[in-house]
């Protein structure tokens, strides 16, 4: 099992997003360490990307204000170095497939097994293009995070079976972004993919209350939640460490 | 899920959300089978010839020929298909697929409008609901056409994100169709995106150099040296190309949007400046910086204002197959009025980048040699835009 599966142990994981350098890092810095204390169990760190197209307006506005204020991967891995002085839970990558491809496959994922990366997800990569990256990310024991999605269907058993880490359910069609009310079927889609795994799944996208929290962590084994959090760091700024802790305490409450 | 398809060399491929996956695939298998399908080719046949007014004209342009004084000048008519430009064939080909795969409702994205246009018109023709994305920049250099796409009964919502042009329009389309696909249809422009769009597109445009051969044979008798057209995405060039790329002898040259220069930011001129990357579905050159954020890239043609180009380019530019050259604003403004004061024919500004490498290499050949080069558009959505770069406002 990877670091990644403490994540899950013997409990139901709250795993925050956060895009890096939304204001800028060293507000990043603080904000994941509130979210750590008050319990998060796995924080995924969006390195921005100039045209994020799996994401809605909330989490597009933080990639933009982030690159605006000079962000770069580099900067991002000197950031993560620092964080590792304090954080100890799983931490995980979320970017585009050009950000990586372009610094180099192999000497992105090197990196991130260097600083203490233990996976990363980029939405741009299905099941079919994985080997673009899956071997380096072998070599290195990063993990390759799988998504599944409302319209997987049929591919959910091939996904799951080669899943490592753990497997990103899309809660609904469409981009990130907080949503009043999540219909898709997800106790089916759960339960296809522990036929096939023991792979820890959490839901993401569209999820922002406590309840909604406590109900897709009752179906799976976690929660993901990123634009509710990127609205906060998008209200408060440099002074959202504290409130990004008080949301995050509040939201691991109600799954605990 | 095999990926042995939709690779163009080391091009192409399908890096998109798994939201997508099945919606591609699902458009795969449909298009395996239509496109051998005798009663949909007939369909589509019909509609090019009766209602987009196919076979496009191949003009043997005199005046430019003897002014320029070299190569014999072709100029295959793109413009004077139905709604003005090469967009309707493929268009057609998309929408009367999407039709037989049950979609009621069709999604583009646009730079130019001439796209969108066409979508807008299959969709009127086809009664099909339709929604087309443009960036909020490209919906003030081109009114005119967000006007006719609302004629249409088309919808248009303009992009603010990014650079409000074509890229972000085509990123908002990719977003909206994740969020609803068993009704739509995303009916890309161009011979990009995820697999099969580049083969799809190239496909359905393919019929322009399918008639430029029975034409110049026709003429001629034999084929042509040089066949050209204008690349942004690719889909007139790859269609001007694709039938002669087995006739090595026939030389294929693609004429990218230099913008102010390729030595200055303010360019959109892939091959020339860009480098291999992963983005909109797909593995080819983009113009991108270090770190792999796409470049915010610039030309006067809201057309060829995009910063990638088609996997099939990628691998023809890789194997020396195809030869791709950049052109300025300020030659393609030049070319423009040059082809209307000579020939009487108004091109698009996207077309008049084409025109003006045709201005530059034909006085160097041979007066026995043939060019073919391919108006993908007609001009007229350009003019307040290229009044306004000589420093002359208009009224539109």
């Amino acid at each position: 099992m990877s670091n990644i599966g403490k994540a899950f142990e013997n409990k139901k994981a709250f795993i925050a997003f956060i895009t890096c350098g939304d204001p800028d890092l060293d507000t990043t810095v603080e904000v994941v360490k509130e979210a750590v204390k008050n319990g998060a169990d796995l924080i995924e760190l969006g390195i921005p990307f100039s045209d994020p197209t799996a994401e809605g307006p909330t989490i597009q506005g933080a990639n933009l204000r982030a690159l605006t204020g000079g962000v770069t991967t580099d900067k991002i891995f000197d950031m993560v170095k620092e964080l590792r002085k304090d954080v100890t839970i799983p931490m995980v990558f979320m970017t585009y497939a050009n950000v990586v491809f372009s610094y180099g496959a192999e000497r992105f994922i090197k990196t991130c097994s260097e600083i203490g990366i233990d996976g990363i997800i980029l939405p741009d990569l299905p099941y079919e293009e994985k080997e673009e990256f899956h071997p380096v990310c072998v070599k290195y024991g990063v993990d390759l995070i799988s998504l599944i999605a409302p319209t997987s269907e049929n591919r959910i058993a091939q996904i799951a079976k080669d899943a490592e880490g753990f497997i990103y359910v899309v809660s609904s069609l469409g981009v990130t972004g907080t949503r009043t009310e999540i219909k898709t079927d997800l106790e089916s889609i759960v339960k296809a993919i522990r036929e096939n795994t023991n792979v820890p799944c959490a839901i993401g996208f569209g999820i922002s209350k406590p309840e909604q929290a406590q109900k897709m962590a009752g179906i799976s084994d976690g929660a993901i939640v990123g634009s509710a959090i990127i609205k906060i760091i998008e209200k408060y700024g440099k002074d959202s460490p504290k409130y990004v802790g008080e949301y995050v305490k509040s939201m691991k409450d109600a799954i605990a | 899920m095999s990926n042995q398809n939709g690779r163009f060399g080391i091009h192409g491929g399908q890096y998109i959300p798994e939201t997508l996956m099945n919606a591609v695939i699902e458009l795969e298998e449909a298009y395996n089978h239509y496109k051998n399908d005798p009663e949909f080719n007939k369909e589509l046949e019909t509609l090019f010839n009766e209602y987009a007014g196919r076979p496009s004209r191949l003009y043997y342009a005199e005046k430019m020929t003897k002014d320029l004084g070299g190569a014999k000048i072709y100029l295959k008519r793109e413009d004077l298909n139905h709604t003005g430009a090469h967009k309707i064939n493929n268009v057609l080909g998309q929408a009367l697929l999407a039709k037989k795969m049950g979609k009621t409702r069709l999604i583009a994205e646009t730079g130019a409008g001439q796209h969108g246009v066409a979508t807008a018109t299959a969709a009127a023709l086809m009664g099909m609901e339709c929604v087309v994305f443009m960036g909020e920049e490209d919906t003030k250099r081109q009114a005119l056409n967000v006007y006719k796409m609302k004629l249409l009964g088309a919808e248009v919502v303009p992009v603010t994100t990014g650079t409000a042009t074509l890229k972000d329009a085509v990123s908002e389309a990719m977003r909206e169709w994740t969020s609803r696909i068993s009704d739509t249809h995303y009916c890309l422009g161009s011979v990009m995106g995820p697999h099969p769009f580049p083969t799809i597109v190239r496909d359905f445009q393919a019929v322009i150099s399918k008639e430029i051969k029975e034409q110049i044979l026709e003429k001629e008798g034999r084929l042509p040296d040089v066949v050209m057209a204008c690349v942004g995405g690719g889909s007139n060039a790859i269609g001007t190309f694709y039938n002669f790329i087995e006739d090595k002898e026939v030389q294929l040259i693609g004429c990218e949007a230099a913008g102010r220069g390729v030595d200055t930011f303010e360019t959109a001129a892939t091959i020339a400046t860009g480098k291999l990357g992963i983005f909109h579905g797909m593995k080819s050159y983009f113009c991108q910086d270090e770190y792999g954020q796409i470049a915010p890239v610039y030309s006067i043609s809201a057309g060829l204002d995009y910063p990638g180009i088609g996997p099939e380019h990628a691998y023809l530019n890789d194997i020396g197959r195809a030869q791709y050259v950049p052109v300025t604003d300020d030659e393609a403004v030049n070319a423009f009025e040059y082809l209307s004061r000579t020939e009487g024919i108004i091109p698009a500004i996207e077309s008049s980048h084409a025109l003006a490498h045709a201005m530059k290499i034909a006085p160097t050949m041979d007066k026995d040699k043939i060019i073919v080069i391919t108006i993908s558009g007609r001009g007229d959505k350009d003019c307040a835009a290229i009044a306004r770069y000589r420093g002359e406002n208009i009224n539109e």
